[in-house]
């Protein structure tokens, strides 16, 4: 656990970056602090290894004022991600993970085999152990920034905007590996960004700053877009926000009616019979979706149905997964061209379709039975 | 018979090649010309580099590295050296030539080492102090590595300086290549002068060689390829503190 008691930061100029802040941030989960420049979220970020000295307060790192230890030792057992991950280009891969435990005394072959696993751990393949930062892409030094993090195994981690200097495509799959790896490693992570998509997709929970540095919420991801305190809050969360939410609210209750299939192959004349209100999902053998017909898009065919003839469908939405969310559900229907979405189970087969009727009633009930923070 | 041939003839006679009567042949003056070219270098490298990291390191005084730099830039050597010869006197020549060397080696090293480490990635630097590496280790384990290729490529080109301008030790009647050189002009045997300028080039390119053998030898691979060509262009010298 981290507290911030009271915390400012006063630079000799009289700006104020970090304004009596005060903060507890819960051990072993991800707690993203987000808001514009200059709210003072990487200075308090980095008061907590003294990269930055507070003027006045106190942090505590698990009950010990951090002002209790030397500023390198205390940095040695807290991990340090930054952006561009700033790893050493005169060292191999290997060898920049291996520089805390290094630091700590571990014997250079020992911290060697231990930054191999950690290559794993990252999703990184050993073969680039070898290898110097500049022959890897920027979102691979980003994870073996990672790696180096985790090397000596630190119970804190501090991340500063890590991915915000990699392409949309690269960040999507770096978030999506920091949340596999937390939900095995269970760290306590503080991460930095300015991106409130970012924010509300890492945290689990997210503390908004604003401009001088004081707090202006503190909640779950789900209560700020649900609930922004102010208008401020509302306006940073941003547009669609009410849809965003639906992200958070499971679709359990949205209602899976049947759909019309038609196997791939088929003659023209059952796929023509198979039609319901116009339109039925194309299947491959192992019942996953193809595509759509409908009575136009069949009318200039001929024979069996191939697969130049579908019109493309929208995104699936994963029925059975405990992910499935409402708004994954709406996306399907809204994005479906015959405007029912396809609802898939976890072999990826056709498990019926949801419409925006159903999401919207499944919405209206977890509304009323008290789902939906307020 | 051409330049050419008259050079070619006067380093191949064998009798410029040992000493007799007193006379130094080549070997002697070349080894005088790495002497005072080792020392002064050496010495420049003993001031500058230490202050060029400590400079670099802390980001203060960056002003007076600039200053340092363009002031020296064009010091006389020859009006430096007899300057120096006059006020310490004769008995003092090797002296002389050495401060004057080690005031042309300097700035160059100086520049170098400066540049060299203020130009380390700044993420790198944060990085290492965020993982709790001291001032010193920061220092020495990223710092100086990263800045080596600038580090040894201002060594390179402040050895070539001083080789070229070692020449001048002859002037106030000590030895070195630049011996034939003075000798040849005042004896107008212009084949000597001439063999003595050949000599002197010749020792540079050679002394590069190594010197760009030992840089390929010692700088890590992974700084390699984006270092060689940059290095010289950045010897330069900071334009700004």
């Amino acid at each position: 656990m981290i507290e911030f008691q009271s915390v400012t930061k006063r630079y000799p100029d009289g700006t104020v970056a970090v304004d009596a802040l005060d903060l507890t941030i819960d051990a072993g989960k991800i707690t993203v602090l987000v808001g514009p420049s200059g709210c003072g979220k990487t200075t308090s970020l980095r008061m907590i290894n003294r990269m930055v000295e507070a003027s006045s307060g106190t942090i505590l790192v698990n009950g010990a004022d951090v002002r209790a230890q030397r500023p390198a030792t205390l940095r040695r057992g807290i991990g340090y991600v930054i952006q561009n991950a700033g790893l050493f280009p005169h060292r191999t891969v290997v060898d920049n993970i291996a520089t805390v435990p290094i630091l700590l005394g571990t014997k250079k072959a020992a911290a060697r085999r231990r930054a191999e696993e950690l290559l794993d751990t990252v999703g990184l393949p050993r073969e680039l152990g070898g290898r110097y930062p500049a022959q890897l892409s920027g979102g691979q030094q980003q994870r073996v920034g990672v790696a180096r993090a985790l090397a000596a195994d630190p119970p804190v981690l501090l991340m500063d905007e890590p991915f915000s200097a990699v392409d949309p495509v690269v960040r999507d799959d770096l978030q999506e590996e920091l949340l596999r790896l937390q939900s095995e490693l269970g760290k306590t992570i503080v991460f930095v960004t300015h991106d409130i998509d970012e924010a509300i997709k890492l945290g689990d929970k997210v503390a908004v700053l604003r401009v001088g540095g004081t707090l202006a919420q503190y909640d779950t991801p789900a209560t700020l877009l649900a609930k922004p305190v102010d208008d401020f809050v509302a306006s940073f969360v941003g547009r669609d926000r009410g849809y965003r939410a639906l992200g958070f609210l499971s679709a359990h209750g949205a209602q899976i009616a049947p759909l019309s299939t038609v196997p791939l192959g088929s003659p023209v004349d059952a796929a023509r019979a198979a039609l319901e209100n116009g339109w039925a999902v194309v299947v491959d053998e192992g019942k996953a979706p193809l595509g759509w017909v409908s009575s136009t898009s069949l009318s200039t065919v001929e024979g069996e149905l191939r697969s130049a003839d579908l019109v493309s469908g929208g995104s699936l939405y994963a029925a059975d997964a405990k992910s499935g969310s409402l708004r994954t559900a709406l996306d399907a229907a809204l994005s479906s061209p015959s405007g029912i979405g396809i609802a898939v189970d976890s072999d990826g087969a056709v498990a019926g379709g949801v419409t925006a009727e159903s999401v919207l009633k499944a919405l209206d009930e977890a509304r009323r039975s008290g789902g939906v923070p307020s | 018979m051409s330049v050419f041939d008259q050079v070619g003839d006067w380093l191949t006679n064998p009798d410029n090649w040992k000493t007799t009567l007193g006379i130094a042949g080549v070997p002697q003056r070349l080894g005088e010309h790495l002497h005072y070219t080792g020392l002064a270098v050496l010495i420049a490298a003993v001031i500058a580099i230490p202050l060029g990291a400590y400079i670099g390191h802390t980001g203060r005084g960056g002003t007076i590295v600039v200053g340092v730099v363009n002031s020296f830039r064009a010091l006389p050597e020859v009006g430096l050296l007899i300057l120096l010869v006059l006020a310490m006197g004769l008995t003092l020549a090797l002296e002389a030539v050495t401060i004057a060397l080690v005031l042309l080696a300097v700035p160059v090293l100086l520049a170098g080492t400066y540049s060299g480490v203020r130009n380390v990635d700044r993420a790198a630097v944060d990085a290492a102090r965020g993982m709790g590496m001291s001032e010193w280790e920061i220092l020495l384990k990223v710092e100086l590595p990263n800045a080596l290729p600038l580090i040894l490529g201002a060594v390179r080109s402040a050895t070539l300086q001083v080789i070229a301008t070692a020449s001048i030790a002859a002037v106030v009647s000590l030895g070195g290549l630049g011996r034939f050189v003075i000798d040849g002009n005042a004896l107008r045997e212009y084949d000597q002068m001439a063999a003595g300028a050949v000599l002197i080039a010749g020792l540079a390119i050679v002394v590069e060689l190594l010197l760009t053998g030992l840089q390929w030898l010692v700088v890590s691979p992974g700084l390699r390829k984006k270092t060689s060509r940059r290095t010289r262009a950045r010897t330069a010298v900071p334009t700004s503190g």
